[in-house]
């Protein structure tokens, strides 16, 4: 017996579209070159592209296709930065949070650390939830040298949601650019390009069942943008490289897909996510639901257990044929303390006791039965383990 | 048996973890993190702690097919290795840190997390072999690989911690032999060069990275009949024995080079002096274990063979518990033994007991000099 409840890792490929992926695979053609064959791979890459934007709610020229998520937030982040501050060095603030992804995080790090940049690290409450009283205020107040705000979408770790049309909009009264990781969004909550209202926008095809891989950077036709990839000048001259028609098709196929069930989904996946949550209540009574009333994408579900490590949870998890994960970021598999834990006010301690139940479109309910036969003695288990440093 | 494969992504505890599956047990390969820095790449003779030794280990993993994680025991390794490391240098002790780590990483945190989440055993790739007596009780003993014994290492085990413990490299006959092994069961880290020096220090430059930790104090370099002769920067970066870099301008009255011969670092003073005086008749510690049942009697001095260090010959020596102490009266003054050092005593092959060494008595008395 294997129970897979990781999907916010990375979800099964969907086999509907396996086919067509298959059949792209045999097409000869580098969709730059001028012949024939080269004309025909280029079909199927504007296809996929038209596809996509249809599915994001962007004009087609928006879409940059990258390698992932994490080249889409480098490219964005990197590139919006440099183009700010160009002119004008004052001009050198990124607002971010301490829960953003290690994709976006490490970029404003290194920028802030290397490159005249200077992080400000936005006001959480104890559930990720944004102040936007501060943010407004700070802009208010320091917009003149605010050179962009990254905000994700949807908090991979502990799936809460970022009001993202009301940050843009903060944003835009100052003429600020706005970067969203909607990487754990896509084809999870409701979402449009076009009504965010953001500048930039990064997407992965493995998190909605395409392969890994493929992504995209959508970047508005306004936005200014300087180039940090240099080559042929692909998509835009933003990024370059050879582009596979194949991924691209059936990224834009999973994310048709995708946008087309979703409310189909979100209905099926509710009653799980309920289902699980309680009985975790029921075994662990002091376990704490990470993001806790806030809105949030309902198929993820991270608690935090006192007392326990999560890595026992995970380990005892596994053993018993069910795969979810702590949810935080790993080193060659050492599990951190989750970064977004502590800057959601946790200690060290309370960050290492967590775990993330993630669901997906292939998830049932044998998976969420199993994993709740499964938890009771998990828990106990690691409970009797441990702390590492106790 | 349910067995937990500490795999440090080194050949010995790879062929370990591979015998124990191919005896029939349910294996699952764990690597220790014990850095919250570790570097990318292996560099000189460190054997653990960079990524690629944890991806290492994870080959191994994959090729003898049993699950693998990696587990995070660097606050602890820092608290209960590294610190005391630091402590006992501070204290001017000669600590030894892998047996620090076996008896209170290994053989304890891991071992303890382990039988608390449903194992029976912990495997490690240690060169010594477990034997049980006629009686049933369990016996360490070393290896029959004498050049790659380890023995030494597992002295601080007790009865307890054996009988939970797994060594299948015991009967190896040798380490090339072992290398031989992981190469025809398809080990990638077949050719990986051993490891020898302080997994923490990078560089293996101990005394550089100590002061770095501990920093400067100075004080006295003086000979045992309180004559000063000389200062130094700090205490830590002398080790008992130690005859270059003491940077003494005078000659001895004799002409005869001195050497380090006690620590004080609560009086910042070091004593050097003859050779002589290096030489130590008697060992004694307060804090002692027995690696299996502990011996019926142990008022009457019996005759044992001692060791006083990882690569060190074993002498023989008579030993006692005097006042709750362990007492070590060596046959032969011994060169070289400080306070910190472990004595690890032995029957034969057969590991008795260990104590860390609080004291010894110089062969050689002041007002003979």
């Amino acid at each position: 017996m294997s129970v897979y409840l990781d999907h916010a890792a990375t979800t099964p490929v969907r086999p509907e579209i396996l086919q067509s992926y298959v059949e792209h695979l045999q097409v000869i053609g580098n969709p730059s070159s001028v012949h024939g064959a080269g004309q025909k791979a280029r079909r199927s890459l504007e296809d996929a592209r038209d596809k996509l934007a249809l599915a994001v709610g962007c004009h087609r020229s928006e879409v940059i296709f990258t390698s992932g998520g994490t080249e889409s937030d480098n490219l964005a982040i990197r590139g919006l930065f440099l183009s700010r501050t160009q002119n004008n060095p004052e001009c050198n603030i990124i607002i971010t949070a301490g829960t953003e992804h290690h994709a976006g995080l490490d970029q404003v790090e290194h920028l802030d650390a290397n490159e005249n940049a200077e992080a400000i690290w936005a006001v959480l409450d104890d559930r990720g939830v944004l102040d936007l009283d501060w943010l407004e205020q700070f802009l208010n107040e320091n917009a003149s040298r605010v050179a962009l705000i990254s905000i994700m979408w949807v908090n991979n770790e502990t799936g809460l949601i970022h009001p993202m049309k009301e940050i843009s909009a903060l944003a835009a009264q100052h003429g600020i650019p706005v970067h969203t990781d909607a990487v754990a969004a896509f084809g999870h909550v409701p979402l449009s390009f076009k009504e965010s209202g953001v500048t930039t926008m990064a997407l992965s095809g493995h998190k909605i069942g395409a392969p890994v891989g493929i992504g995209a950077l959508i970047v508005a036709r306004d936005a200014k943008m300087a180039v940090t990839s240099h080559g042929g000048g692909q998509e835009r001259g933003l990024r370059s490289g050879t582009l596979s028609a194949p991924l691209a098709t059936i990224f834009a196929d999973a994310a048709e897909l995708a946008v087309a069930e979703l409310d189909e989904f979100t209905a099926r996946l509710e009653p799980f996510k309920n289902k699980i949550v309680a009985a975790i209540k029921e075994t662990a009574p002091d376990a704490i639901f990470s993001r806790g009333n806030a809105p949030g994408f309902v198929g993820i579900i991270h608690f935090t257990f006192p007392g326990c490590n999560g890595d026992s949870l995970l380990f005892l998890l596994d053993s018993a044929g069910v795969a979810v994960s702590t949810g935080s970021a790993c080193r060659a598999g050492v599990t951190e303390a989750s970064h977004v834990l502590m800057a959601m006010g946790r200690t060290q301690e309370q960050a290492r006791g967590s775990l993330r139940i993630s669901l997906g479109y292939s998830t049932t309910m044998a998976d969420v039965d199993a994993f709740i036969e499964a938890f009771p003695a998990a828990y106990q288990g690691a409970l009797k383990a441990g702390l590492p440093t106790k | 048996m349910k067995v937990l494969a500490a795999m440090s992504g080194g050949v010995d505890s790879a062929v370990a973890a591979a015998r124990a599956v191919e005896a029939g047990h349910e294996v699952v390969g764990v690597h220790l993190a014990l850095s919250r820095n570790s570097g990318t790449l292996r560099t000189g003779s460190r054997g653990c702690c960079t990524i690629e030794d944890s991806m290492d280990a994870q080959r191994a993993a994959n090729v003898l097919g049993i699950p693998y994680y990696v587990w995070d025991f660097s606050e602890k390794f820092k608290t209960d290795v590294v610190d005391d490391f630091i402590a006992e240098y501070q204290s001017g002790r000669t600590p030894n840190p892998c047996m620090r780590c076996n008896e209170r990483i290994k053989f304890a945190a891991l071992l303890e997390k382990a039988l608390a989440l449903g194992f029976d055993a912990v495997c490690t790739g240690h060169y010594a072999s477990l034997l049980t007596d006629q009686a049933g009780n369990l016996e360490l003993h070393r290896s029959n690989e004498m050049a790659k014994d380890q023995s030494y290492v597992l002295g601080v085990l007790t009865e307890d911690q054996l009988k939970h413990s797994m060594f299948p490299l015991g009967a190896a006959a040798s380490k090339n032999d072992i290398r031989k092994e992981a190469d025809r069961r398809g080990l990638s880290v077949a050719n990986k060069p051993d490891s020898y020096d302080i997994c923490f220090i990078p560089e293996g430059d101990t005394q550089d990275w100590l002061s770095e930790k501990v920093g400067k104090a100075p004080g006295k370099i003086v000979d045992r009949q309180g004559n000063v002769l000389g200062d130094h920067s700090g205490t830590h970066e002398f080790t008992v024995g130690q005859r270059k870099g003491l940077s003494i301008g005078k000659p001895a009255a004799d002409g005869r080079p001195r050497y380090v011969l006690e620590i004080s670092p609560k009086t910042k003073t070091v004593v050097v002096g003859p050779q002589a005086a290096l030489a130590i008749s008697e060992l004694q510690g307060s804090k002692y274990t027995w690696c299996g049942k502990s011996p019926s009697q142990t008022s009457d001095w019996a005759e044992v063979l001692v060791q006083v260090r990882a690569h060190g010959d074993a002498v023989p020596a008579k030993f006692a518990i005097v006042d709750d102490q362990m007492v070590i009266r060596l046959d032969e003054p011994l060169l070289g033994v400080a306070p910190g050092q472990t004595a690890v005593i032995y029957a034969g092959t057969r590991v008795l007991g260990q104590t860390t060494i609080d004291k010894t008595t110089s062969a050689l008395p002041v007002n003979a000099e």
